[in-house]
């Protein structure tokens, strides 16, 4: 009866060194041939729970109790020898970051035949005409001499597909995928999905997928499992979890992705008055052109997104607008006075008005102040204001983030993510500005807090009339709270229009690629996708 | 990688310059008059003529730096002040004889001390590393001299198997040198390993930190194949680091063991002349010492570049 | 056993009970001496005795009275070399590595040059020229000790400045003296704390040495490595009189050691050799 079960996990709890339960008592099967897609937020324990399926728990870590099954032999009741040798063999690992997963002094042809090897399945040779085989499969370029290179000489993604030549190199029963495309850019992580997808089919391997994105898993994985907080939530075949969750907390999290369509942006916001101009701006980074000739404008109350990839050049724009880059060329035009390009020349009142909220909330804020010491520093600094009307006006800023009041003395080390977010941007917000830039504010933040983030800006957009540039790679976001969106590739602007347009009539080549590349939250996407690339190619 | 090299050579070279310029600043121009700095409050007015005169104090500095600079490149770094023997003669010997205390030294305690170290990262958290933790924590807690003192005790009052004074001297045979000089190097040894034993240590478990270490455990490779074949070629580089920049407290400890042992190297020469006031062969020690050091540098440095991968394979 | 909120290991706590009776000793010394600090009340290399619990010196004063003398001096001298050279490593190496440009380059070159030369063989070149008073020592041990403070707080300093936060302050338009002290220096006292109590060790030591040489502080103060110096002789007789001055400079470093690395093992995170396979 268990037979069926390639993998079967059952009762696996996990325990910090201090006795904290990581993962409280987690049950797991899985087929031959299928994928399983573990999924949840940051601190659920799916990269823990990916890792125990090998017997293998990180440093300050400690698998307490359970049986892991593996091919119907209780893995974790071996010694440790028995256990090394299924690891790699039977069940292998693909990690989240190729380039820190890969040894810097030995080529990659060492390192992806170094498990056949090590288990004696194949000789070195044989190992090496695999290798190649499999770096044919993932059409990694020139698959013959792939191999002798060594990882700091190839690309991101070329990485990511050489592990997982590495993990399949011995063929093993079940892949642990690690998430394996959340480090890379949205159109490179369409081409991993759909080589990763082939592979899994091809060799019939089973595979646990383990993500945060349910619109990714969702094209690969056969059955989803929620988890949260180490327990599992839920557990379900794909389109039943996708289209009929039982559970409240799934529904949220399959709410935040599916519903972007429907969530547009207030139009109502948005006064004629233009508050920002950039007009025909270039900027280098030494002798490299990173923007080239961008035009923008910024109307009171209204968001515009700038959306692209890595190397765009959209935080390179950012950092133009605050003055901490200088542009070679170009007007810019700020409350119909010319803004003085350089940081230093600029008035404190000109500083004031324009304030800027980062990506990761855990470097933006000074981890050893008070949140009264960090919000009210602006208060102070701007304003002049004296103690009794920091604190006042430092009050007033939490309730207009929705955080407690009695946390003005606590330190960021105490709060979430969520609310480190909620602090820069009640910082942002002491100096009164008129412009607030948004540099990504909430890539680094888990999808259901993401989207309150979203939904604060927007009313705070509303009771304050503010103007925001949002810098972002994440098109969802894009939809939920722009107005207007520009989309930047290689330092210019494709497309500059009200993001309804944009979306519905994409004209610019790029942009309908960066469309189409999203994954939706719909069980064929990815198919419908490599069938349309296959009848392009034909 | 070879520009990387010479640039390295030449930023040695440049180094080197500085810091003989630094040494003639400090011993000729720091002190205003050099003359009363040196002989003190109460040196009559002929005394300090006497004195200007002999160290040329009356050529303007940058040509004195010049003349001694160019002199030293050519073997001949002046006279002692206090006993007028030429200085080269005097150093030269006790340099060899430095060195090769040092040396023996070294020869000791870097396998012993990096191998342990190693060890002592691979069991990180057993109680052999703790023990090792802890005594080489007390090793270099404590002064040279008192460790050297200990020895002796032991080794040459109790057991009398070495003798408390190193007599070393020109014509002695290399076996009759090395039984001489056992206890003065056991004692460098002691200091320099433990220090370098806590540095290997910690650089090894910095690479074991590392992704791809784990990785390697995930694809079944066992323990001692993961320390040999993935940790190691990556530790080379801090641990070359470690060995050069222990190399500096030898030179340290060299000068203090010297005079416990009264060995008669260039420690002793330098600290005798500094007692003396004997500026010339101060400088002369000094430039020899940073010489030395600034070599040992440098060679370091470029045993790190040849170790690097991604400098051995270029795009 | 905890301190500050952590527990305290009982190497640690043997370390700062030892630390602890140095220092009130060296605070009182005048008052709880047995005896003055140059008053001779015995023979030479007098054996330990009720009176003298330590024995005679060489020249028959009371060993534990010039131990106590001794470790006042020496630790009183290590500990203002160890503040002065903070004051000066900490204030160029944040604003070197704040302010960048060629107030950066300058430093670290002038530094490397410095580094270059060890720095017992420094000192030595500074004190053979200028002579071995107090205040010579402290300025010139200070200023070389600096160098290494110096390359700490520009570490520091550097992987703080890049921290959004801290630019968050530049943005704002904050002055150089805020960012440093109110941005950048709380996060870096943890690590300059530990750095200080080995520096302390490192110089203290190296204040013992040179006097064991007789080129640190001189007669008629008393300092424990120069009262090594004096009694070495008594080590060819099998007498153990150099030997006391010496364990207490040993005690006291192996101490400051302890507490020392009891600090830094709060912080640390179990390194990837500890993982469970």
């Amino acid at each position: 009866m268990d037979e069926q079960f390639i993998l079967n996990i059952k009762g696996l709890r996990l325990e910090s060194v201090a006795g904290n339960v990581i993962v409280d008592n987690v049950d797991l099967q899985l087929r031959k041939g299928e994928v399983l897609g573990l999924i949840g937020e940051s601190g659920a324990g799916k990269s823990t729970i990916g890792l125990s399926s090998m017997v293998y728990a990180r440093a300050g870590l400690h698998i307490a109790g359970g049986e892991v099954i593996l091919g119907g032999v209780n893995i974790r009741a071996l010694d440790t020898e028995g256990r090394r040798q299924m690891r790699g063999k039977r069940i292998a690992y693909i990690a989240q970051s190729a380039a820190a997963a890969f040894n810097p002094a030995h080529s990659l042809m060492d390192q992806v035949c170094e498990a056949p090897v090590l288990h004696k399945l194949m000789t070195r040779p044989e190992a090496e005409i695999w290798a190649c085989e499999l770096f044919t499969a993932l059409d990694l370029p020139d698959p013959q001499n792939f191999g002798k290179r060594y990882p700091h000489q190839v690309s991101g993604g070329q990485l990511q597909r050489a592990m997982a030549a590495m993990a399949m190199s011995c063929r093993p029963d079940v892949l642990v995928l690690d998430e394996p495309t959340t480090a890379l850019d949205v159109t490179t992580q369409i081409e991993v999905l759909i080589l990763l997808k082939s592979l899994i089919r091809q060799y019939h391997t089973a595979a646990l997928y383990i993500t945060h994105d349910l619109a990714v898993v969702a094209q690969v994985a056969d059955r989803i499992k929620v988890l949260r907080h180490g327990k599992e939530v839920e557990e379900g075949l794909t389109p039943q979890i996708l289209h009929h969750a039982n559970q409240d907390y799934t529904a949220r999290l399959v709410a935040v992705r599916g519903a972007a369509a429907s969530e547009r942006a207030v139009a109502a916001t948005v006064k004629p008055e233009t508050v920002l101009s950039i007009k025909d701006c270039h900027a280098y980074y030494g002798d490299f052109h990173v923007v080239r000739g961008v035009s923008l404008d910024v109307k009171r109350g209204e968001t515009v997104a700038v959306v692209g990839e890595s190397g765009s050049g959209k935080s390179t724009l950012a950092r133009i607008i605050t003055g901490l880059l200088m542009p070679r060329s170009g007007e810019i035009v700020f409350q119909n006075k010319a803004l003085p390009p350089a940081l230093n020349s600029r008035s404190k009142e000109l500083k004031r008005t324009i304030q800027l909220v980062y990506q990761i909330p855990d470097v933006a804020i000074n981890p050893r102040q008070s949140l009264l010491d960090i919000i009210g520093r602006p208060v102070e600094f701007y304003f002049g204001a004296g103690r009794a009307a920091v604190l006042a006006r430092a009050k007033e800023l939490m309730a207009l983030v929705e955080l407690p009041e009695d946390f003005l003395q606590r330190r960021p080390g105490q709060l979430s993510g969520g609310q480190k977010q909620r602090v820069c941007i009640a910082r942002a917000l002491a100096a009164k500005p008129d412009l607030i830039i948004l540099d990504e504010p909430t890539s680094a933040l888990d999808p259901l807090v993401a989207e309150e983030i979203l939904t604060l800006l927007r009313k705070l957009q509303r009771e304050l009339g503010l103007s925001y540039v949002l810098i972002t790679h994440d098109l969802d976001v894009v939809h939920r709270i722009a107005h207007r969106t520009a989309v930047m590739l290689q330092g210019q602007f494709v497309a500059f229009d009200e993001t309804d347009k944009i979306f519905d009539h994409p004209e610019h080549p790029y942009t309908q690629k960066l469309i189409t590349a999203v994954p939706e939250m719909r069980v064929d996407w990815l198919d419908e996708v490599m069938a349309k690339r296959h009848a392009a190619a034909a | 990688m070879a520009k990387l090299i010479v640039n390295r050579l030449l930023l040695g070279i440049l180094t080197l310059f500085a810091v003989s310029v630094l040494i003639f600043v400090c011993t000729q121009i720091l002190p205003g008059d050099v003359a009363s700095a040196v002989l003190g409050q109460g040196a009559t007015p002929e005394a300090l003529v006497v004195f200007r005169r002999e160290l040329g104090l009356d050529i303007p500095a940058h040509i004195r730096y010049w003349n001694w600079l160019v002199g030293a490149l050519h073997g001949d770094l002046g006279v002692a002040l206090t006993n007028k023997r030429v200085i080269i003669n005097d150093l030269l010997p006790r340099l060899r004889n430095t060195l090769f205390l040092a040396g023996y030294a070294a020869l000791i305690a870097i396998p012993l001390s990096v191998g342990l170290g190693v060890l002592s990262a691979i069991n990180e958290g057993k109680w052999s590393d703790r023990l090792a933790n802890v005594v080489t924590l007390i090793a270099i807690s404590l002064p040279e001299f008192f460790i050297a003192y200990l020895l002796i005790i032991f080794f040459a009052v109790n057991v009398q198997w070495f003798p408390s004074l190193a007599m070393v001297s020109n014509g002695m045979g290399f076996g009759e040198r090395v039984f001489q000089t056992t206890l003065p190097a056991l004692t460098l040894t002691l200091l320099v390993a433990a220090h370098m034993l806590r540095m290997t240590r910690s650089s090894v478990l910095s690479v074991m930190s590392k992704p791809y270490i784990e990785v390697a455990f995930l694809k079944g490779a066992p323990r001692r194949r993961v320390i040999v074949r993935h940790a190691l070629p990556n530790a080379a580089a801090p641990i070359i680091t470690v060995i050069a920049l222990n190399m500096a407290y030898l030179v340290v400890g060299v000068v203090v063991i010297e005079a416990v042992f009264v060995y008669p190297g260039l420690g002793q020469y330098m600290v005798d002349a500094v007692s003396k006031r004997d500026v010339p062969v101060i400088q002369a020690c000094g430039l020899t010492f940073a010489t030395v050091f600034v070599m040992l540098n440098t060679l370091a440095d470029i045993l790190v570049i040849l170790v690097n991968p991604r400098l051995r394979h270029q795009r | 056993m905890k301190l500050f909120g952590h527990k305290l290991t009982a190497s640690a706590a043997f370390g700062l009970a030892v630390v602890g009776i140095f220092i009130l000793v060296s605070l009182f010394t005048p008052w709880i001496a047995p005896y003055s600090e140059s008053a001779n009340v015995g023979g030479t290399w007098d054996e330990p005795s009720a009176k003298m619990l330590f024995g005679a010196d060489q020249i028959g004063r009371d060993m534990l009275t010039r131990m106590m003398y001794g470790s006042r001096m020496t630790i009183g001298v290590a500990l203002a070399i160890t503040t002065l050279s903070f004051l000066i490593g900490i204030l160029t190496g944040l604003v070197s590595a704040v302010v960048g440009g060629w107030v950066d380059v300058f430093f670290t070159r002038l530094v490397d040059v410095m580094l270059s030369i060890p720095s017992l063989i420094f000192a030595l070149i500074i004190l053979g020229v200028f002579g071995s008073s107090i205040p010579v020592l402290i300025m010139t041990i200070a200023v070389l000790d600096s160098t290494r403070v110096f390359r700490l707080s520009r570490a520091l300093g550097m992987n703080l400045t890049v921290m959004e936060y801290v630019e968050a302050a530049r943005l704002r338009g904050e002055g150089l003296w805020w960012v440093i002290t109110r941005e950048i220096l709380p996060n870096a006292w943890a690590p300059l704390v530990s750095e200080f109590g080995l520096r302390f060790c490192f110089n203290f030591l190296f204040i013992a040495g040179l006097s064991f040489l007789g080129l640190g502080i001189q007669p008629p103060y008393a300092d424990l490595g120069g009262m090594v110096r004096e009694n070495a002789a008594a080590i060819n007789f099998g007498m153990m009189a150099p030997i006391y001055p010496a364990t207490a400079i040993a005690l006291l470093t192996v101490s400051v050691n302890l507490v020392v690395d009891w600090m830094l093992s709060i912080d640390a995170r179990p390194s990837g050799a500890q993982a469970e396979l």
